[in-house]
């Protein structure tokens, strides 16, 4: 992209030689300055987190202060059911609104919902749990996982939604054309033909709004709260690894703060193993973008 | 602007397809309402936050933002302290990214040979990618104590003349914020500062060149031309600083004092929700902390259409980079 390195002009003045190596220069110091948090994150991650890091504290359930052997299974089933459900609720709707907007988005009413999605996006997760507390625990009169649920999926429809609509604008217009040629009527065309042929780009966002809502946890300290025992049961507090993180952490044993490690490891794989699939998945239907 | 996906069917078509119409009706109406919910759902949080945070609201009116009183016992609350450790501790994130993120854009756009680039773009994609919780707990165990052994001590005794580095060095606090914040934040600035110049056109660079500029005056010259577009990439980056929970939570201390040192504890307005929502046991006590996050929501709103509006205009209305955030 950029030319190739240019001479510096003859007769130059020693402080513009200097200015010019000078910035060069600090370019370079920041780009590697950016990589010192990364690798201290990682490093202390798996110096703190891999000495628990064994099966017995993915099998058992915490277990009380001093006494040895507590695990997080319930926290890691919790997550999953809880990033589950955010799914099941918003990979419809998003898919649907991205579709629509797509494919009939035109005019007034297309503009707001685009508006709206790019506006959703950038809501802090705080609020979102604010609003979910409103809509979901309040008139339930308790915490529950339903209410996790809810507050992760609206923090995973924008995604969804807008990636959606860019996968099937890029879907060619002969596709449609083909399939209305051979007499299929509008709805199949777009159904069996323009969303299958988009399924790749629409599975990617998925992926990437699932990875990020994984390691929400704002969102679920006033919704699916937390829950130290097994549970499953859907209008119960639910635990989830963030929530397992945030209380381990803060609490003032030494025990639990190495559990608290643990699980950051934990959900750190979980995140990571989640975008590599997403990476994989992009080289593939893009060829590399 | 928006390329028709079907033209207009000529009229044999129109008769075949006739009766199937109601069909085609129904799946439009079906995603229609997809879409509609999208609306509704937006519309559902704002009327949550304003129904909630009406009690407050009623109660104290504008004072409730000028007031720096929060007694829950008494029931007094004055959101001045969150507000004033939002804005410093976003403020604080933003002078330390804004500079390192803006080198690492310029490097990664212009200098980078192959290999190092792909190395940093991975870096940058990584730390996009860790939960807030990580970070959190990583600025609460590991960088905390750092601080509070090494950095503030030597800060304090060195420029300790000023108010900003005075105090107890207490590790976490605004400091301890304001770097994890800044870290979480370097992604969106070097991610849309690097699409920005690369957007710019590359005449610009060789021109400069070819009247004699110095490598590093010539890439002046097309970050210069990327402005407006970077000042977007950073006012973006600030909206994602002010709504920032659980890292700031963990590490800000959590004291609704207002201190201009920056070894001293603060808390922010999401941070104050995050502690105090569950255990807040008035009506008026729950409905100040709604109203807190009313006035964040309306806060990040405002910025984030500010800065990609900013930066829509910027890459002439490409909706890709500006959502990339």
């Amino acid at each position: 992209m950029s030319p190739a390195r240019p001479e510096l002009p003859v007769g130059l003045s020693w402080w513009r030689r200097f200015g010019n190596a000078a910035a060069l220069g600090a370019s370079w110091v920041c780009a590697a300055v950016v990589i010192v948090p990364l690798a201290l994150i990682v490093w202390h991650l798996l110096a703190k987190g891999l000495p628990e890091f064994r099966l017995s504290f993915f099998t058992n359930l915490p277990k009380p202060v001093g006494e040895p052997g507590g695990g997080m299974a319930n926290a890691i089933v919790g997550t999953l059911i809880l990033v589950g459900l955010g799914g099941l609720i918003a990979v419809p709707i998003g898919v649907g609104a991205g579709v629509w907007l797509a494919e009939y988005g035109r005019g007034r009413f297309a503009a707001l919902v685009r508006y709206t999605a790019d506006v959703l996006a950038g809501v802090p997760s705080i609020v979102v749990g604010v609003a979910a507390y409103g809509l979901v625990v309040a008139p339930m009169h308790r915490f529950s996982a339903i209410a996790g649920g809810v507050a992760l999926a609206i923090l995973m429809l924008p995604t969804i939604v807008r990636a959606t609509e860019e996968v099937v604008l890029l879907v060619p217009r002969s596709y449609r054309e083909a399939a209305l040629a051979l007499g299929a009527p509008r709805w199949r065309a777009i159904q069996e033909v323009v969303i299958p042929s988009a399924s790749a780009g629409i599975v990617t966002a998925i992926v990437l709004a699932i990875a990020r809502a994984a390691g929400e946890t704002a969102p679920l300290l006033f919704t699916a709260l937390n829950n130290r025992f097994w549970s499953l049961q859907l209008d119960q507090p639910m635990a989830s690894l963030p929530a397992f993180i945030y209380d381990y952490a803060k609490a003032p044993y030494e025990d639990w703060n190495r559990q608290a490690w643990t699980a950051a490891l934990t959900l750190l794989f979980v995140v990571t193993i989640l975008s590599g699939i997403l990476r994989l998945s992009l080289r593939r239907s893009q060829g590399g973008r | 602007m928006r390329k028709e996906a079907f033209g207009p069917p000529s009229v044999s078509a129109r008769k075949a397809r006739a009766s199937r119409i109601p069909w085609d009706a129904a799946y439009q109406n079906l995603l229609g309402a997809f879409a509609l919910f999208v609306f509704v759902v937006a519309a559902l949080i704002v009327y949550e936050c304003a129904r909630g945070a009406s009690p407050a609201v009623l109660a104290y009116g504008w004072r409730f933002l000028v007031s720096s009183d929060w007694d829950p016992v008494a029931e007094h609350f004055g959101a001045l302290p969150y507000l004033f450790g939002t804005a410093m501790s976003s403020g604080l994130a933003l002078l330390l990214a804004v500079p390192l993120g803006l080198g690492t854009a310029v490097f990664l756009a212009e200098l980078a040979p192959k290999g190092v680039g792909k190395v940093v773009s991975f870096v940058i994609e990584a730390l996009a990618s860790i939960p807030s919780i990580v970070y959190g707990i990583w600025g609460f165990f590991v960088l905390a104590p750092f601080l509070r052994t090494a950095i503030e001590p030597w800060l304090g005794s060195h420029l300790g003349f000023i108010p900003l580095f005075q105090g107890f060095p207490f590790g976490i606090g605004m400091l301890d914020a304001g770097i994890v914040l800044a870290i979480m934040i370097l992604p969106t600035i070097v991610s849309l500062t690097r699409e920005l110049l690369l957007a710019t056109p590359r005449s610009l660079l060789e021109a400069s060149l070819a009247l004699g500029s110095t490598r590093s005056e010539a890439i002046a010259v097309v970050v210069d031309a990327a402005r407006p577009g970077i000042l977007g990439a950073v006012i973006l980056a600030l909206g994602r600083a002010l709504g920032e929970t659980m890292a700031v939570t963990m590490v800000i201390g959590n004291t609704n004092r207002i201190s201009l040192s920056l070894f001293a504890p603060g808390a922010t307005m999401s941070s104050v929700i995050a502690n105090e929502l569950t255990e807040a046991t008035t009506a008026l006590h729950q409905a100040s902390l709604i109203e807190i996050a009313l006035v964040l929501f309306l806060v990040t709103l405002l910025v984030n259409a500010a800065g990609r509006l900013l930066v829509l205009w910027a890459t002439g209305g490409r909706r890709d980079v500006a959502g990339a955030a």
